[in-house]
């Protein structure tokens, strides 16, 4: 009792084989788009490695760039299938390839599948090493005399001007580490005296910010240094005060990037799934319809196609059975080898 | 006096057609090409709008996109002539329509290198519109609360961290203006009340600007205040310090900015242009070696084709006088012109002038 069989007429099959063709080329493209995406992922993983402490995982985009070449090569040579399916002669040379062929096709969905996981779970792990990164960029932004560390600065300058976005959590990291290098205080004064003795590590920390943070969309120039007193400043109150830096933390702002463009990635591979699934479908009804043609000679005969040959239990028994045999065969194998190898 | 005669055999004019359709196809591509071009041209001056006095440099993408769109209909009605070519009952319905169209698509093309020529040559009328308009963009900095100028101040502060610029001609020029509110000045300190009774308009002038003229690239945090006082900061002497703020004025970072962008777009412009023009003349040399076939019982003899029948001079004359006829210049050329509404008179001030 054939799963879900089909009539198969000559115009039928011809047009089968036509719009098979035109949706392996289709998914050769979305092979394409995948490629570039794992590249276009993979740079910016690179451009962003200096705020994740140069330890991110680069697993996603280089599975990507696999996967997208495998779907170029597959849907290439499905397509070539199709084309010659209709022409008995060069299809002959196909017809051994074919069972493989699917398998194949089944290996290559579940890794697809696999990719897809990893681009919704790995999320959680450019969270942590954002977290890790930034913290650290925060603290050698002052070394710009350290080799290694010379453009710190200037990288956490520009990501904070792009993604319009001030410290790790919020503005208050700032307030936390010693972001002005000793070359540029003057130790010999006596403001900077105290302000260094007071504190338990012998840091300098003031409640100012980085000229990044300040926000261009604020009505009054911007008010970087004494943030948090307010007689330091004409009418201002920092408890209310929105517009005047960034309020939003890298982190988030960084990691809602990165996560908007994982999940559209992993969408598009959910919908190249069920793309490959309709592949291997018409190429599996294409090729049992061929096949079951009564009278080869006569190309307007009718044929039946079908997904598989036996129901859906029968088929999983079977494959169930064989897996069986082929561990009972190696067991007699070795059984055999044994006393050899004990010589 | 022909121009450019050339024998035309039965081959030779069949691989001219031939060759023809596919050269109208690709000017066709190439004039979508050109229209896009003006696209990208004008969004780019329409989105730095607001720092420009004038827009007059907006005649460049405006004739690329004309251009662009005529050339499309052009080169189609140059590929259906020539698919018809070969077919000598089909071509004569095409005789009619062809001098008009060869004085309207040579008009274009004219049309297009004079886009090119401009490109190069707006560059002295962007440059003086950017002066008045950068010159008003900081002048109208500290009015985030004037209805009309309220994006004034993000828009130059994003201006100046996307371009790396600061000032109109140099950083200088924020020295010569209030640019920050009174909203913002307690005016009952004595340092504020000082600085403005020794400025005679009244205006508290600093020798500071905006955070948006800092350099990431600078090792040390940002000096923005007291920029000229030397004592004012640790370890810093104004005269030798070129990583704190960007050096480069706005007008000049804008200017390299757009001629840039127009010599790339004048290069590809030009390109198009010999296309088209490469169109133009075998399209005529077709017809003219066609017209010679026709009345012909044996369509395959040999026949000359030229690009003019008479000389130049008489050509361009053949063309202008129904023009000038139609405009009755001609005639009243003799009675003395009455206000003839062809010749501009020069009312436009110049911005160049100040």
């Amino acid at each position: 009792m054939p799963f879900m069989p089909v009539k198969f007429n000559l115009q039928k099959r011809v047009k089968l084989a036509q719009g098979l063709w035109m949706i392996y080329w289709l998914s050769v493209i979305v092979g394409i788009l995948l490629f570039s995406l794992g590249i276009f992922f993979k740079i910016e993983l690179r451009k962003r490695s200096e705020m994740m402490d140069n330890n991110e995982s680069h697993l996603v985009p280089n599975l990507l760039i696999l996967v997208g070449l495998l779907a170029c090569g597959v849907n290439a040579f499905g397509g070539k299938v199709c084309h010659d399916s209709l022409d008995p002669i060069k299809f002959a040379k196909w017809k051994p390839m074919l069972k493989p062929f699917l398998l194949l096709c089944c290996g290559f969905n579940a890794l697809l599948l696999l990719t897809a996981l990893l681009c919704f779970l790995m999320q959680f792990a450019v969270y942590l090493t954002l977290a890790e990164g930034l913290k650290n960029s925060i603290k050698f932004y002052k070394d710009t005399d350290t080799p290694g560390r010379c453009f710190m600065k200037r990288t956490l300058d520009l990501t904070q001007i792009e993604f319009r976005c001030c410290g790790n959590n919020n503005f208050r990291d700032w307030f936390e580490v010693q972001w002005i290098s000793n070359r540029y205080l003057d130790m010999s004064n006596d403001l900077v005296k105290d302000r260094v003795l007071s504190n338990v590590e012998g840091k300098y920390l003031m409640d100012s910010v980085p000229f990044s943070c300040c926000n261009p969309g604020s009505p009054r120039p911007c008010i970087q240094h004494h943030l948090t007193n307010n007689s330091a400043h004409y009418d201002y109150d920092h408890r209310i005060e929105e517009l005047n830096i960034w309020t939003r933390g890298c982190r988030e702002a960084l990691f809602s990037y990165f996560s908007s463009m994982m999940t559209s990635i992993g969408v598009l591979i959910i919908a190249t799934i069920i793309l490959e699934s309709v592949d291997m479908a018409g190429l599996k009804y294409l090729t049992t319809a061929l096949e079951t043609m009564e009278d080869p000679e006569n190309p307007e005969c009718e044929s039946d196609g079908w997904l598989l040959e036996k129901g859906v239990k029968e088929t999983f028994g079977d494959l169930l059975a064989k897996l069986k045999t082929l561990g009972k065969t190696n067991q007699v194998v070795e059984g055999g080898d044994a006393p050899e190898a004990a010589n | 006096m022909v121009v450019m005669k050339m024998k035309f055999p039965f081959e030779k004019r069949v691989k001219l057609a031939q060759g023809l359709w596919l050269l109208s196809w690709c000017a066709t591509v190439a004039g979508a090409f050109t229209f896009s071009l003006g696209c990208i041209l004008k969004t780019e001056l329409r989105r730095r709008a607001e720092v420009m006095d004038n827009s007059d440099v907006h005649v460049v993408p405006n004739t690329l996109m004309i251009v662009g769109l005529a050339s499309l209909g052009i080169n189609y009605f140059a590929s259906k002539v020539c698919q018809d070519a070969l077919d000598a009952g089909r071509f004569p319905r095409w005789k009619k329509m062809l001098k008009p169209y060869f004085a309207v698509s040579c008009f274009f093309t004219v049309l297009m290198l004079l886009a090119v020529i401009m490109s190069y040559a707006m560059k002295g009328s962007l440059e003086s519109s950017l002066k008045v308009g950068l010159r008003n963009g900081i002048r109208f900095y500290k009015d985030t609360d004037t209805p009309g100028r309220c994006f004034q101040k993000q828009n130059i502060d994003r201006l100046q961290m996307e371009f790396q610029c600061c000032g109109n001609t140099d950083f200088k020029d924020w020295f010569e203006f209030q640019w920050i509110s009174n909203r913002y000045l307690d005016f009952s300190s004595k340092e504020v009340k000082d600085r403005i009774k020794s400025n005679v308009d009244g205006r508290y002038l600093v020798d500071g600007v905006p955070f948006s003229c800092c350099n990431p690239s600078s090792p040390r945090p940002c000096i923005q205040s007291q920029l000229t006082n030397d004592s004012a900061h640790y370890n810093y002497e104004y005269q030798t310090e070129e990583l704190n703020i960007y050096l480069r004025g706005c007008r000049e970072a804008l200017v390299n900015y757009y001629m840039g962008l127009m010599n790339t777009i004048g290069a590809g412009v030009l390109s198009v242009f010999l296309l088209q023009a490469s169109v133009l003349v075998s399209l005529r040399f077709l017809q003219t070696a066609m017209e010679a076939v026709e009345g012909n019982e044996n369509t395959e003899i040999e026949t000359e084709g030229y690009l003019l029948e008479k000389s130049v001079k008489e050509t361009v004359m053949e063309y202008i006088n129904p023009v000038m006829k139609f405009l009755m210049l001609k005639n009243q050329v003799e009675e003395g012109t009455p206000g003839n509404p062809e010749i501009p008179t020069d009312v436009n001030v110049k911005p160049g002038l100040f």
